[in-house]
């Protein structure tokens, strides 16, 4: 305790420091050692080279969010690709081998190419304005963590015009169906995976130092907002599960070319030591992908509502816990692969607990909202849709939870409707009410709010068409993973495809409204939302290449 | 508002063309479809058990979505700006923070107490009857009954012509089998589950019953069936490319037309042995040949022998299949460990094998009038 508070006053002391000065040339001077080090009120480089080497936090922010959307698209085609093949029975469109590779592909560019890219994208932009500092602690950092992933996902992608065709044993990549049964190019997805692990970690540590060294005089843990507190708890998630994930794809590329045997039975080894470690990974791996979701409702509802956030500090704590339990509920994911008794009942309990802090989180937006004085702009309905949508999705994780309930709904598309439900609603529609409630901030231009609302109820129709009926198929039981299915299951995939395919082309408009943004004047101010508070509003529209150039102070 | 948009609706189509539209719409994937909404019951204790949590977790969480979701929408009906409501300014409250912290937990508590004892009744293997292995292979699964001498092999039944949209879809479609799995009614059946290549999952939804089938561990699992009928699951684990395609049958019989079933499938196993011995021809040999090849390699060599580049390697052509009949032979009998390949010495009888190679050989052109005969098999699977 005492070295966390050391810490805290050594950044607030640092922070001082730099204010005397004036200016935070330490982290400037990197961006252009060029130019003269007493204009601090300069702009970005001319030209491509400004992408390349920059070490701006807005500049990779937006790179970061642009390859998130560029991901989300491919991704978004492949699951179209899926959908199609799934709206009638028999076999009509794509093989099943290219199939299961479109649902590991799938899978993993939403993973790790689209939801963690947006969030770090976010982070990226906010953070440093949030604390009101002027850049990210660690830029050039910074700038190698965004530029490694276009060349993972290069690798990832190529393997799919390989001989033998890319990944095809799901996002989860069960061995042995992953070493020694894999398609030839698993050694790429492997390297593709240590790339993006890399910059995962690097991302994270550079949330950390920033958060707890860059913060403005004044603003002490318990004032961060909350989007910066449950990023940083999610950066301590990345760093501790990122090296897992990263000695299960070693341990497979071993059994591949090198002769060992730790996911063999043959040789002595353990399939289900395999899962074991990937779900240790895995199941921290998803909060990583909702605790930043959690932070970004928790900004815009206040706003919104005109009323402070009910429960700050137990928000906080809610994080805590949520992100500790993260680590002890992983074989809730393995209850069918024969854990002994005294395994199955500590997992469901653990698993169960995590309502408790979840639910704490919800009940605290809807209190939030009681006795507010709402308004329903575009980023506070994706809000709303959040909460109610993910709330339906913690509910199917609960039943989840129920072990011997979990025999039946196990690797059905009851299943995938549950994690649909919290990542597409959850972590997407959050990603999305960011970027509406940021965006003016970003451009200096207010969107289209009209069309922003349109995008918002088709978007919530067509995701609720695609994944509600999901429910009913995978209880009635249709397995996941299948590219062909019994004719009971016919009607409720029909509707999914038809809804896949119109939040699918809604997109379209979001794309359409953000690059209007960026193009049309339609000057912002520098409030922006009526009820917004925090620092990021004390910018002007659009703020500055170098945020806060003098530290703000907090009361 | 509404009444406007009903009467605008009304004028754009009339009911009748409404219904037309709806019945199109849902009626376009298939005449056998129904709209199946929840878990089945099941034909097992145990199965019913866990319904019934099923239902009361759902109701639990129906009651708590309807508590918090009918107070955020009445926040949002009432609390609105438009309506000039005014900010309230409270943001803390030890009590109600306690209040929403503790009911949950006692909520839960309630839930996992019922959860407790299903699971222990599920993991009670005591007093078994019968013992069954069953082992997944890439794509079908194999029974082997422990008691009696019966082993066999299942696989799906469907046409490729039903899947691939040539021929109408018959009623359970994906869902039938050769040779179904047969249990007699009220006797607990010990189900042991393991894998011969890559980790499946053997699961029968209206037993309750799931459990991984991975390579290297025995799984345990048991049912009661307590209705006689016709059971149908499916392989719930991603194990390749025809994970869609390897279903599970059971028929549960009468204790009677259970132990006949078991006579008959010893005195076929007799037959098959004696048919080895009969000498056979080229065309007879080719004619079973393509059976046994639709069945069991077409799916990853294909039906013309041309395998698919990267992943499954072509037959056609191919030094194997060209080569010394010996080296042809003992691959089909003792597979290619870490691979697909799987041996075929225990699935398939010594004529199969002999046809299924001799068919390899000849077919695609390669033409080596090469005939094996079973007994040649026979000699080498010693």
């Amino acid at each position: 305790m005492t070295t966390g508070t050391e810490q805290v006053v050594e950044a607030e002391i640092e922070t001082a420091e730099a204010g005397k000065n004036e200016s935070f040339d330490g982290a400037i001077a990197d961006t252009d050692k060029n130019e003269s080090t007493t204009e601090h009120h300069h702009g970005p480089a001319k030209g491509i080279s400004r992408w390349f080497f920059t070490t701006n936090h807005k500049d990779i922010g937006s790179m970061y969010l642009w390859f998130s959307l560029t991901m989300f698209m491919v991704g978004g085609c492949m699951a179209l690709m899926i959908r199609t093949e799934l709206f009638q029975p028999g076999l009509q469109f794509i093989q099943p081998d290219f199939f299961n590779q479109m649902t590991t592909m799938h899978g993993l560019i939403m993973v790790f190419g689209a939801v963690m890219p947006a969030f770090v994208g976010l982070a990226n932009w906010m953070i440093p304005m949030m604390v009101g500092a002027p850049d990210m602690a660690l830029p050039r950092l910074n700038n190698w963590s965004f530029w490694i992933l276009p060349f993972a996902f290069s690798i990832m992608l190529m393997t799919l015009f390989m001989e033998g065709g890319g990944p095809n044993f799901g996002w989860t990549f069960y061995a042995p169906l992953s070493t020694t049964f894999a398609p030839p190019s698993v050694t790429y997805f492997i390297f593709a995976v240590h790339m993006m692990g890399i910059s995962s970690i690097m991302g994270a540590i550079n949330v950390i130092v920033t958060i707890l060294n860059m913060r403005a005089p004044g603003m002490n843990m318990m004032k961060l907002p909350l989007f910066v507190w449950t990023w940083l708890i999610t950066a301590f998630l990345l760093i501790l599960v990122m090296p897992v994930l990263a000695g299960v794809v070693t341990m497979m590329l071993m059994d591949i070319h090198f002769g060992t045997s730790f996911f063999s039975a043959a040789g002595g080894g353990d399939p289900v030591l395999f899962q074991h470690i990937f779900w240790f990974f895995g199941h921290p791996e998803v909060y990583i992908m909702i605790l930043p979701a959690f932070g970004i409702v928790s900004e815009i509802i206040p706003t919104f509502a005109r009323k402070k956030l009910f429960g700050y500090s137990s928000m906080v704590y809610a994080t805590s816990s949520i992100a500790f339990l993260s680590f002890i509920v992983w074989a809730h994911h393995m209850f069918t692969v024969g854990l002994p008794l005294a395994g199955e009942l500590f997992f469901m309990f653990a698993t169960m607990l995590i309502a408790v802090p979840t639910g704490v989180k919800v009940f605290n937006w809807v209190a939030t909202m009681f006795r507010g004085s709402m308004t329903f702009e575009t980023p506070m309905l994706f809000a709303l849709a959040f909460v109610v949508l993910f709330s339906i999705g913690g509910f199917s994780g609960l039943m989840l939870a129920i072990a011997p309930a979990d025999f039946q709904y196990h690797d059905t598309y009851f299943v995938v409707a549950h994690f649909h439900y919290v990542l597409v609603p959850g972590s997407i529609f959050s990603i999305m009410a960011a970027t509406y409630y940021w965006l003016p901030k970003w451009t200096g231009n207010y969107y289209n709010e009209k069309m922003g609302k349109i995008h918002f109820w088709l978007s919530f129709i067509g995701i609720n068409i695609t994944f509600f009926p999901m429910h009913f198929v995978g209880l009635a039981g249709m397995p996941r993973r299948v590219p062909d299915y019994a004719l009971q299951f016919a009607d409720f995939n029909a509707v999914a495809t038809v809804g896949a395919f119109l939040f699918g082309f809604s997109q379209l408009l979001f794309i359409y409204n953000v690059v209007c943004c960026i193009r049309k004047k339609n000057q912002a101010s520098k409030q922006v939302w009526e009820g917004a508070h925090g620092l990021e509003w004390t910018l002007p529209s659009p703020a500055p290449y170098h945020s806060f150039t003098k530290p703000p102070k907090v009361d | 508002m509404t009444m406007k948009l009903l009467n605008s609706a009304k004028n754009i189509l009339s009911f009748s063309q409404l219904k037309l539209v709806m019945l199109l719409l849902f009626a376009i994937p298939s005449a056998h479809a129904d709209w199946q909404l929840n878990m089945r019951e099941g034909v097992t204790e145990i199965s019913r058990t866990i319904y019934s949590l099923h239902m009361t977790i759902f109701w639990i969480c129906v009651v708590i979505a309807a508590v918090v979701f009918g107070i955020m929408l009445y926040s949002v009906i009432y609390h609105r700006k438009s309506r000039g409501a005014k900010v309230q300014n409270f943001h803390e409250n030890v009590y109600v923070e306690i209040a929403w912290t503790v009911i949950p937990m006692v909520i839960l508590i309630g839930m996992a107490a019922p959860a407790t004892g299903t699971l222990k009744k599920m993991y009670d293997q005591s007093d078994s009857e019968i013992h069954i292995q069953v082992t997944g292979y890439q794509w079908k699964w194999r029974y082997q009954y422990l008691e009696q001498d019966v082993d066999f092999f299942s696989s799906l039944a469907t046409p490729l012509a039903q899947i691939n949209n040539q021929e109408p879809k018959t009623e359970n479609y994906l869902l039938e089998v050769d040779n179904p799995l047969v249990l007699p009614i009220g006797k607990k059946v010990r189900f042991l589950i393991t894998s011969n290549d890559v980790i499946h999952s053997w699961w029968v939804p209206d037993f309750a019953v799931k459990k991984d089938a991975i390579p290297g561990f025995i799984n345990e699992s048991w049912a009661i069936p307590a209705e006689i009928g016709i059971y149908r699951g499916q392989c719930a684990e991603l194990c390749g490319k025809d994970h869609g395609f390897m279903p599970i049958v059971v028929e549960v019989k009468s204790q009677v037309d259970y132990e006949a079933w078991l006579a008959g499938q010893k005195l076929a196993q007799i037959e098959k042995a004696k048919s080895a011995e009969k000498r056979w021809t080229l065309d007879e040999l080719m004619v079973t040949g393509k059976e046994v090849y639709t069945k069991s390699c077409a799916a990853c060599h294909q039906a013309s022998g041309e395998g698919i580049p990267g992943v499954f390697p072509a037959l056609k052509g191919s030094s194997i299949v060209q080569g010394d009949p010996a080296a042809h032979i003992s691959i089909v009998l003792s597979g290619k460990s870490g691979t697909a390949m799987q041996a075929f010495r225990d699935q398939l009888s010594a004529v199969e094998l002999a046809a299924v190679i001799t068919y390899e050989r000849n077919a695609w052109g390669d033409a080596l009038g090469d005939i094996i005969s079973p007994s040649q098999i026979a000699k080498m699977k010693q």
